[in-house]
């Protein structure tokens, strides 16, 4: 089937708080089934863009579509990875409860999770390496395990995009690798991923698309174009002191 | 027994057992949504509401002309959506944070309300008498009136609590991702403050204002300590309320010249207080023990430590106790205890010699000894190259690193090992090493 919509379409949005502009000139079409990282200095408005894109911030101009409609009419279709530090892990709730907020979106108003939607979450939980810790009161696990609990969740959102604000932030090796393979899967089954990342020496790792962003947007393409010297000293300017060892454009191949 | 006797003949007097009923209901209903209330950061909003409810009680009485609790509860509700109002205002629209603007909107609103109360005493309306109940609360007016209108309320806040659920739940712990769920986030936060208004005014006549607010969030709080999940917290907020209003109402009735909101309130700290220390797991002496445990084992590996290095680099593995505390700086008094704990378990022997505590290991003591150095210095290796070999060391979800060597990595750590040079190179008697470890000692 061939789709005539990109799976976010974003044309001349700019936010701004207390009347200070925060993102201005954004425009790009998120081309599907690629991982695409968001990349940018700290205070880049790199999160403000992934709210904005979900209504979760007035927008002072802009449009964003996701598949052609609204945000509004298209919840369904989007799966959102908040950052870990954004919620208090001592809640009284297990890790499973927690990915079963993922069916919320599906199961709407005043109707309670049904054994269906534990066993989805359950599988959820089982993908990200988690299966054992179903029943781990939250604040019993480590930064890395608690991220992958919000990277289960959004799953059970059972999404066509989604949106992860910088998962990798403090994780341990071991789950850096279950995001990344999870990443991969998800790429392999069309989805398409807007990550938010701060670590610049494993971009070209893991991304096939980079929004290079400064408040506006400096550059947005597959990693192997946009990713070069001159984007990065417009993007950090004289922050970033050390540039990641970059290799000439014309030798790039994928 | 004689309080006991005194409860069954003041059970036994019907008009009293409305108050009773009326206090209980109050303390299910206040232990429900003040869990909410709790989880979702705004205890003191209780607080603020219980105290902004005055004027409004005021103003429908000045208005109404009558005592009757359901006007009571509008002027309330319309007061505290007002304090609410004013709060968001005051944190968005100026540089003040959110505790002063609560204390601020508290305070104020409180003034309001004594203002229209004395004006109200000082003007001939003719049945005010009792409006002023309201600031501390006098449960042995409840009638058969006010506990049916109590109890309707609480019936239909445990219904809403049941109902929302879930969403509540998703407001208390993520609102944002809630909100990109489509739940209007700010619906149910105005939801939840009006639960909370009303569970407030049916308390006020039993409590008062200035005393409400402490029923609302120690139950709470109490329940939290108990277990870690909502469901079981908001059962156990409630019945805990609910034992507060029951206990400090016989207290009160049997004994003379005490109040009985207070009570309630001294009654539902006492819980508070209990959950506080006595928790299995969060308490605070559950957590006193297993301190003192993990400082303990530390320092018997510590003593455990300097014996086998000492013996490692060719000395005669016999320390004297100024020695390890060189090394190792520990409480004197730690060391003694670790040093009998390690002499009962048969792992050393002391003797004094000179002045001085000499400590040496018996023959179990050296293989204890190098299987705890073998763990350390295994477990500082995967650490470095916890990438390259992966497994887990960490105990599970604490972050900490103890534990025994899983057999798997027993081999690769090893090698790492003698890498970096870091193998405990003095082995006591091969032969008497369990061959659980792996067989991998070279």
């Amino acid at each position: 089937m061939k789709r005539i919509h990109s799976p976010v379409s974003i044309r001349d949005l700019s936010v701004a708080y207390h009347r200070k502009p925060v993102l201005r000139d954004i425009q790009f079409d998120a081309p599907e089934g690629k991982l695409i990282g968001i990349v940018g200095p700290n205070g880049a408005g790199k999160s403000t863009l992934i709210k904005a894109m979900m209504n979760l911030l007035p927008l002072t101009s802009g449009d964003v579509k996701i598949y052609g409609k609204p945000y509004k009419e298209q919840r369904d279709l989007v799966g959102y990875v908040p950052q870990r530090e954004s919620v208090d892990w001592d809640f009284p709730t297990s890790a499973l409860d927690v990915v079963l907020m993922g069916r919320y979106g599906k199961l709407g108003w005043f109707r309670r999770p049904k054994a269906a939607d534990r066993e989805f979450a359950m599988d959820c939980l089982d993908k990200v390496g988690m299966a054992d810790f179903a029943k781990r009161q939250i604040s019993q696990l480590s930064g890395g395990q608690q991220q992958r609990v919000f990277l289960a969740r959004s799953l059970a959102q059972d999404a066509r995009i989604y949106f992860m604000d910088e998962p990798f932030v403090g994780v341990d090796a071991a789950t850096e690798k279950a995001i990344i393979r999870l990443l991969n899967e998800l790429k392999a089954q069309e989805k398409t991923v807007l990550v938010v990342h701060h670590d610049l020496q494993t971009v070209r790792e893991y991304f096939d698309w980079l929004l290079m962003l400064n408040m506006r947007q400096i550059a947005f393409g597959p990693t192997s174009w946009v990713f070069t010297a001159d984007h990065l000293q417009k993007t950090y300017g004289g922050r970033l002191t050390v540039l990641p060892e970059l290799p000439d454009p014309v030798a790039v191949t994928r | 027994m004689n309080f006991l006797s005194q409860a069954s003949h003041f059970l036994s007097d019907p008009n009293t057992l409305w108050v009773l009923s009326g206090t209980v209901l109050l303390g299910l209903s206040s232990g429900v949504i003040g869990s909410f209330a709790f989880l979702r950061k705004r205890g003191l909003m209780g607080d603020v509401l219980a105290h902004a409810a005055l004027p409004g009680i005021c103003l429908a009485f000045m208005l109404t002309g009558s005592k009757n609790p359901f006007f009571f509860l509008i002027g309330a509700t319309v007061t505290g959506i007002l304090a609410s109002m004013a709060i968001n205002a005051i944190t968005r629209f100026s540089r003040i944070k959110e505790d002063t603007a609560l204390a601020l909107v508290l305070s104020v609103f409180f003034g309001v309300g004594i203002v229209f109360l004395t004006q109200i005493q000082h003007t001939n309306y003719g049945n005010q008498s009792g409006l002023d109940k309201f600031l501390f609360g006098q449960s042995a007016s409840l009638v058969g009136d006010d506990v049916w209108v109590m109890g309707g309320v609480a019936i239909a806040l445990l219904l809403f609590s049941l109902l929302f659920f879930k969403e509540f739940k998703l407001l208390c712990f993520d609102p944002g991702f809630g909100r990109s769920l489509g739940f209007p986030v700010g619906m149910l936060d105005l939801v939840l403050m009006l639960m909370l208004v009303v569970a407030v005014v049916i308390g006020l006549q039993a409590a008062g204002v200035v005393l409400m607010a402490a029923l609302i969030i120690t139950p709470a709080a109490a329940a939290r300590y108990w277990t870690e999940r909502l469901d079981r917290m908001l059962v156990l907020s409630a019945l805990l309320g609910g034992m507060s209003g029951a206990l400090g109402t016989l207290f009160s009735a049997t004994t003379a010249n005490l109040p009985t909101g207070p009570l309630i309130v001294v009654a539902a700290t006492v819980v508070f207080l209990i959950s506080l220390i006595f928790s299995p797991r969060r308490g605070l002496l559950a957590k006193a023990v297993r301190l003192a445990r993990m400082r303990k084992q530390a320092a018997r590996e510590r003593v455990l430590h300097s014996l086998y290095e000492n013996r490692e680099q060719g000395g005669s593995g016999e320390l004297d106790t100024e020695t390890i505390l060189q090394k190792y700086p520990i409480p004197r008094r730690r060391l003694k205890s670790a040093l009998a704990s390690l002499m009962r378990d048969g792992w050393i022997q002391v003797c004094k010699r000179n002045g001085a505590f000499r400590i040496r290991g018996t023959e179990e003591g050296w293989i204890q000894a190098y299987e705890t150095v073998l763990r350390t210095r295994m477990t500082e290796v995967w650490m470095m190259h916890e990438n390259e070999i992966g497994g887990n060391l960490r105990e599970e979800g604490t972050g900490s690193v103890t534990g025994e060597i899983p057999p798997d990595l027993f081999e690769p750590l090893w090698n790492l090992l003698v890498k970096h040079g870091r193998e405990p190179k003095w082995k006591p008697d091969a032969g008497s090493i369990p061959a659980g470890e792996g067989g991998i000692t070279p």
